[in-house]
């Protein structure tokens, strides 16, 4: 199992819901409520070292419940590796997550994406507002019940 | 009031920059709060070029995916869609024969040259240097030619299949590309007298836009950016794919973190390419012509014969036909080192000819994003000089 996974286990064991591998890598499953410790910690503990955010995105899972998902890249310039966490929030009607802007500034405009594209609304993030769609859109285009072609 | 008051107020301004100005490459505005020259806020207005690629494929097999790839970084459109294959390789369990791992790595690498000298051209332009454009337009043309040969399409090849190539290298390619590699560093040369020790230049790039190694990692900056600040990390040596272990290069690296140490790590890393490139062609000799495709049904059609002749053999063909490439369940991350830094593939696949869900990590998006930070405090003209040394591409910001 990788060091991450193991981390996570021994200072989270509430939060960890599932550790899978496929195809040579590990994707962490935890729950939505302590994702800035969790990647704070991931950060700052000198062995996994994920200094680097890749990227953040959304899912969209309809018709299931939960329906939406976040979904976290994370890299590590000390050992070269990488690790997925992920995470399913519980609301399905009006998602949210806790920002992890205070741990990487790059997760800015990642999270206003997944705002504007998927309706997901991260608390406490700076500026929360539509990035590639005007800013008087209705709708988010990305969701599974959103048309591809108009309405 | 009085007539000293109004002397004494101070308002700030508002400036569009863009959305149509020839420094913007492409569409984007840039709402810039001035007090006079000075740069308060830059806040970055993205989306008008927009196309919900991530959405369409949800809706597209994976095959009929890969020509939007192309469209993303377009001035290197071969290589996102080698990120896209090499994730879908990934996801589907199959390894592509050395042949087609070379002439992708070559590929890849001559792409790096051209997007490399068209951010030479454009970011020289925008600070007021004409002449390097005209100088690294001429090669980027020549490496133009190379594309159109192996596929008749000169920005959008679209050559590389999900399991190797779309048919061997043509005729008198191999000389072509020869030719190339042996003359660039000459011409390479002539790039360096136009700009490295003009003063102008030195002037206009030196101390602008500084990022510390940490503030890269914070900000998520990846390739030539992250380099240029000094943090020695290149996905082709530390996380190698398609056979790039085998290659011998150097990562050159940046100690200012600064427009100009930026530039003189593209300008190394435009000679770096090269030296792959002809290390490529030198390992090509040693392959077996034809062996381009991995001999997986799953991907590659079978042979004619067995098509006309075999019933197993139409059913392949005609599922793959039909149907399309169909991975199993599950979820993979893959990117590759673009050259304008980490360019990533987030497949999720339910088991369906078409992706549940695509999500693609753009280099340019990324970069940009560090707009604001980089443009507080400095002049209106520095704003100029930070969109070039980020070498964005809107159609990859935006998608």
């Amino acid at each position: 199992m990788s060091k991450a996974a193991e981390l996570l286990q021994e200072k989270f064991p509430e939060e960890v819901v599932e550790v899978t591998e496929f195809r040579g890598e590990t994707t962490i499953t935890v729950k939505p409520g302590r994702i800035v410790d969790i990647c704070k910690t991931l950060r700052d503990t000198p062995e996994t070292s994920f200094k680097y955010l890749s990227m953040v995105a959304g899912l969209d899972y309809l018709p299931q419940s939960p329906r939406f998902g976040v979904v976290y890249n994370l890299y590590s310039h000390r050992n070269h590796n990488r690790v997925t966490l992920k995470t399913l929030l519980a609301d399905d009607n009006s998602p949210a997550i806790d920002s992890v802007v205070p741990v990487w500034s790059t997760a800015n405009w990642h999270e206003r994406e997944a705002y504007d594209m998927m309706g997901i609304r991260f608390k406490g993030h700076p500026d929360l507002r539509r990035i590639l769609m005007p800013a008087d859109w209705v709708g988010h285009p990305q969701r599974k019940d959103y048309p591809l072609r108009g309405k | 009031m009085n007539s000293r008051e109004t002397l004494q107020r101070t308002e700030t301004m508002l400036l569009n920059l863009g959305p149509s100005h020839p420094s913007t490459h492409g569409v984007l505005r840039v709402l810039l709060e001035l007090d006079g020259e000075l740069i308060l806020r830059a806040d970055p207005d993205i989306g008008y070029l927009h196309r919900g690629i991530e959405k369409m494929c949800e809706y597209r097999t994976y095959h009929r995916c890969m020509p939007l790839m192309n469209r993303l970084d377009y001035l290197a459109g071969e290589v996102n869609l080698f990120g896209f294959c090499l994730a879908m390789e990934k996801l589907l369990g199959i390894e592509v024969p050395k042949r087609a791992q070379y002439v992708r790595v070559m590929l890849a690498e001559l792409t790096r040259i051209a997007s490399h000298l068209f951010w030479l051209g454009t970011h020289g332009h925008d600070l007021g240097a004409m002449t390097p454009l005209f100088y690294a337009f001429r090669e980027r043309e020549k490496i133009m030619d190379l594309c159109e040969m192996v596929s008749g399409a000169r920005m959008f090849p679209l050559y590389f299949r999900i399991g190797g190539l779309a048919a061997d290298l043509p005729e008198g390619f191999i000389q072509a590309a020869w030719d190339f590699v042996k003359t660039f560093p000459e011409k390479h040369k002539d790039y360096h007298a136009l700009l490295t020790k003009n003063q102008i230049w030195i002037e206009r790039t030196k101390g602008v836009g500084v990022m510390s190694p940490e503030e890269v990692l914070d900000w998520g900056w990846s390739g030539p950016m992250a380099r240029g600040s000094g943090v020695n990390w290149d996905l082709r040596r530390d996380n190698p794919y398609s056979s790039y272990e085998e290659f011998d290069f150097v990562v050159p690296l940046g100690k200012n973190g600064d427009t100009y140490d930026r530039y003189l790590v593209r300008m190394e890393e435009m000679l770096q390419a090269n030296r792959i490139v002809r290390q490529a062609l030198e390992k090509l000799a040693d392959t077996e012509p034809g062996d381009i495709k991995a001999k997986d049904p799953r991907v590659s059609l079978p042979k004619k014969d067995a098509v006309y002749n075999d019933i197993a053999g139409l059913i392949n063909h005609f599922k793959i036909i039909q149907e399309g490439i169909v991975p199993p369940k599950g979820e993979v991350y893959q990117c590759i080192e673009a050259p304008k830094g980490e360019m990533g593939f987030y497949i999720v696949s339910d088991g369906t000819p078409q992706p549940f869900r695509l999500k693609i990590r753009g280099p340019s998006f990324i970069n940009l994003s560090a707009m604001d930070k980089l443009a507080r405090g400095r002049l209106l003209a520095d704003a100029i000089a930070l969109i070039g040394t980020m070498d964005i591409v809107l159609a990859d910001v935006d998608r």
